[in-house]
């Protein structure tokens, strides 16, 4: 089985072998980041001024900042003038024509994730045609939502069509010089998603950057701005299970959510990038910051995260707590193969009275991988009766994988409960044998113990979502046992 | 607003005028010289690097202490009998800022194949016994503290417990510090082997004699062989103007087993590292700790348990209460390495927050890079049950009283794995004085 595994990634993979696609078009920016540059990207997506601003002060903050080195992942130095900034849509003439081309492993894999035949082939870089049976289901939610008084859109347009909005709200969440990657995020973000949810207004229908075919080359640095207002509620889903087509190694996306009075805001990412061959080579490099801020009383904030692809994951989707009986939630499958890293988790600061938060990470290691939680509860003076119960479990697969637990709990005042709990363990011989001698095959023992082992986590995701991400990860670790 | 800041380098230069015993030994000059340009190197701790983080020493280099390298004269009979533990019958070595004071301490009756001497007195007559031993369970990149105690070395006990020698009684070792006045630095380095077979427990009491500021800078290495075991209690209770940082360094050998308990009851700022590397299978650590903070103290916990071999067993329980505006730090760290298969390890933290300026920070942290293990921590932090304190209540008990009691039941979990009955009652009751009564926090 895990030469199949080897073949599909070699597949997906054929590009990376020589790093960044960096064959320059038409409409496209030499590699290389400078003001200039900044200044060519704005005006080429014809920003108003206070954009550009707001670029190039990311961009001095990010100038004055190093490399985070802190993260338990290791990596060859990334060259940061060798990446092009900007660059147009790419042509879809340089992919493969038709599914008679893709290789029959990758299409075994969609067809076992269960995807159909059109999406399949736009999923593989097949070239369509105009007319995509998707596109014509993305019309119809568009009206849905409009109707709603929903706004949701690509970034690029709601910083021409709502201004007032995106400056209100940008950078808010996750400021310029947050961090090194959110800094170099704010200069030159290319594009992303930007949702609205008005006043009193539950979203009607789940929200998906899948169906948002129009603005699908956002590229290496997305933008994801979410606003739920006053007692409105949304979910919103990011990511899809197949494995996707990408240039680019390095991904550094920035996505905020901010979550007004009685707001309740349900962000699931499922996450399979390319991550690499069994030796390590190539795979796309995960450097995220996702935070939500609960600014009202009673709002509401969670986070589903099933992390399988990437070679080096490194993300902490987090909640700020600000108004009084907020919640977080954070649920996290990680699951780390091969050559991957993942250095994952979550932190949630509370900071009004009665707010309460919930983390449940699973971590999964098979093969060489090596997997982190790392996650902070901070509970602020003023913070009366905060409540925060993490559980973190790990599951080891083969002797040459590694499993790590960073929990930093920080607590300045005395009413409030903080629980944390860890636990790591491998799959029992017993339970194989169970299984083994009730005729289940060993792979499908060992997908069925762990998906046994996720259900608190899959459970929370929507539920088309939750029956993908199980025959993912049964995929995912193929080849990683025996 | 520049301030003086005391510097590795007022260290190192105290270093090279200190009059230590047996220089011109090459080995030891070459660890000393080693010491030297690792504290050069990293320097003293900052809050920048991870591991001291949440610990500022900014009030510890407000001031420069000055090295104690040789005897002051201090001989003070009637404040030791003011300290000694009631009814305990032990092997005693006192040390003054760091260096033995003869006259007050008492060995008599000592069974033979047992050593308990002065490190500066072995080093000057026979400095090749300890060649191979000292410097040996310490940490393989040690923070400036641990080098600069590692570049001085000016005394210590030695402790060399033979083969199959059960020791009759406990060995009791006593430092005081704030002896020789004001801004004085002790940095006793204590060495103890138990040979294959052994048992011995050992306490290791720190206190000060008067009220002044002091830092002390202790190393404790602990070598067990095959089947030795070793009862280790460490008790800080110095003055609160004393500073304090302390290490327990462990190498473990086969079916060795170390129980070390440590006990934190005062000190302005105190750290504490541990470092427990099990190098065998069948070795076995139960760490313990209880930690009393009051005032503004700063109590600093670092453990670090290293499972190096196959079927080793690590245990650990860290409790702490704190008041006023003190505030705890925690660290734990297991670290299970390739191919340490069927670890048995076990990690708590608890806290208990009894005033609102109160703060606390713990880090519980697994590294696991073998599979056939199993492994857990846990940490909370909270406050006293209020279905208990109606309980006790609605017998008949005040309510601050009540939660004294329970607040002592919380420490009791740490204080009854103390085997030696004198030290338990001792610890118990100057627990219990500390927390006769606990008023509620009102939110």
């Amino acid at each position: 089985m895990s030469s199949s595994a080897t073949k599909i990634s070699d597949l997906i993979g054929r590009e990376y072998k020589e790093g960044f696609v960096t064959e320059i078009e038409a409409d496209t920016l030499p590699p290389g980041l400078d003001e200039g540059v900044i200044r060519k990207l704005s005006a080429k997506k014809n920003e108003p001024e206070f954009m550009l601003d707001w670029r190039l002060d990311a961009f001095r903050r990010w100038q004055g900042m190093n490399e985070p080195a802190w993260a338990h992942v290791d990596y060859a130095p990334i060259d940061f003038q060798g990446i092009s900034y900007y660059s147009a849509p790419r042509s879809q003439a340089d992919g493969p024509q038709s599914l008679d081309e893709v290789d029959p492993k990758l299409l075994e894999t969609y067809n076992k994730l269960g995807i159909p035949l059109e999406e399949q082939k736009f999923l593989a870089g097949v070239a369509v045609d105009a007319v995509f049976d998707s596109v014509s289901v993305a019309t119809t939610f568009k009206s849905k939502l409009a109707e709603a008084g929903v706004i949701f859109c690509p970034f690029s347009e709601a910083v021409q069509e709502h201004p007032e909005l995106v400056s209100r709200y940008l950078g808010t969440v996750v400021p310029t010089g947050d961090n090194f990657y959110a800094a170099l995020n704010s200069a030159v973000f290319s594009d992303g998603s930007f949702v609205y949810i008005p006043k009193g207004v539950r979203c009607p229908m789940e929200l998906s950057t899948y169906f948002r075919i129009n603005a699908l080359n956002t590229g290496q640095f997305e933008r994801t701005l979410i606003i739920a207002d006053e007692d409105s509620y949304v979910s919103y889903l990011e990511g899809c299970t197949a494995p996707m087509r990408d240039e680019n190694q390095l991904h550094a996306a920035v996505v905020e959510l901010v979550a007004m009075k009685g707001a309740q805001i349900k962000y699931s990412t499922v996450q399979n990038w390319y991550p690499g061959d069994e030796e390590g080579r190539g795979g796309i490099y995960n450097f995220v910051t996702k935070r939500g801020a609960c600014r009202g009383d009673d709002a509401k904030i969670s986070w589903t995260q099933v992390e399988t692809g990437s070679a080096i994951t490194w993300k902490y989707p987090s909640v700020l707590l600000e108004g009084d009986r907020s919640s977080g939630e954070f649920y996290s499958v990680a699951l780390t193969n091969n050559c991957q890293q993942a250095d994952t988790g979550t932190k949630m600061v509370h900071i009004g009275r009665e707010t309460s938060s919930t983390i449940i990470s699973k971590g999964i290691s098979a093969g060489r991988g090596q997997n982190a939680y790392r996650g902070l509860v901070k509970v602020l003076k003023g913070a009366e009766n905060a409540r925060n119960y993490s559980q973190c479990d790990s599951l080891l697969m083969g002797n040459r994988c590694g499993a790590h637990t960073f929990p930093y709990l920080e607590v300045r005042n005395p009413t409030a409960i903080v629980e944390h709990e860890a636990s790591t363990s491998k799959i029992g011989e017993d339970q194989l044998f169970y299984c083994r001698q009730r005729g289940l095959s060993e792979e499908d023992a060992v997908s069925m113990i762990v998906n046994g082992f996720c259900k608190e986590v899959f459970k929370e995701l929507p539920m088309e979502f939750a029956v993908e991400a199980q025959a993912l990860l049964g995929i995912s670790l193929e080849g990683a046992v025996g | 607003m520049s301030q003086a800041v005391s510097t590795a380098e007022d260290y190192l230069a105290a270093q090279r005028l200190a009059n230590l015993p047996a220089v011109g030994t090459a080995w030891l000059d070459i660890r000393r010289n080693q010491a030297r340009s690792l504290l050069e190197g990293v320097g003293l701790p900052t809050p920048r690097q991870e591991d001291w983080k949440y610990t500022n020493i900014r009030p510890i280099t407000r001031s420069t202490f000055d090295p104690v390298s040789g005897s002051s004269g201090w001989n003070d009979q009637d404040f030791l009998e003011s300290i000694q533990l009631p009814g305990l019958n032990s092997y005693r070595l006192v040390f003054a800022d760091g260096i033995l004071v003869r006259e007050l301490s008492s060995c008599d009756g000592l069974p033979a194949g047992v050593t308990i001497a002065s490190v500066a007195e072995i080093l000057r007559a026979d400095s090749a016994k300890l060649e191979n031993l000292l410097g040996s369970a310490l940490p393989t990149s040690p923070h400036g503290f641990t080098a600069m105690n590692s570049s001085f070395i000016a005394d210590g006990a030695y402790l060399d417990i033979g083969p199959g020698i059960v020791l009759d009684k406990p060995v009791e070792l006593v430092f005081i510090c704030a002896c020789a006045g004001e801004d004085r630095l002790g940095m006793p380095r204590n060495l103890i082997v138990g040979r294959p077979g052994s048992h011995a427990s050992v306490i290791e009491r720190y206190l000060s004699v008067v009220e002044a500021r002091s830092l002390t800078n202790a190393v404790s290495e602990v070598i067990l062989e095959e089947d030795a075991q070793l009862t280790h209690q460490r008790i800080t209770d110095e003055s609160s103007r004393s500073f304090h940082v302390g290490g327990l360094f462990a190498r473990l050998g086969g079916d060795s087993r170390l129980d070390a308990c440590s006990i934190t009851l005062g000190g302005s700022l105190v750290r504490n590292d541990v470092l427990v590397n099990l190098d065998a299978s069948g070795a076995t650590v139960d760490l313990a700790g209880l930690y009393l903070a009051r005032g503004r103290c700063h109590i600093d916990n670092h453990t670090h348990v290293v499972h190096n071999s196959p079927s080793a067993r690590s245990r650990e329980l860290y409790k702490g209460i704190l008041n006023d505006r003190s505030r705890a730090v925690f660290h734990g760290r297991i670290t299970v390495q390739a191919g340490a298969q069927q670890t048995d390890s076990e990690q708590n933290n608890q806290n208990l927050l009894l005033s609102r300026e109160a703060e606390v920070d713990t880090k519980p942290q697994l590294e696991i890079y073998a599979d056939d293990v199993k492994c857990s921590h846990g940490a909370t932090v909270g406050q006293l049950d209020e279905m208990a304190v109606l309980y006790l209540r609605s017998r008949g008990i005040g309510e601050s009283q009540a939660r004294g009691i329970l607040t002592h039941a919380f420490a009791g979990e740490i204080l009854e794995r103390i085997e030696l009955d004198n030290l338990r009652l001792h610890l118990d009751h100057c627990v219990s004085h500390r927390l006769s009564s606990v008023e509620r926090v009102v939110s």
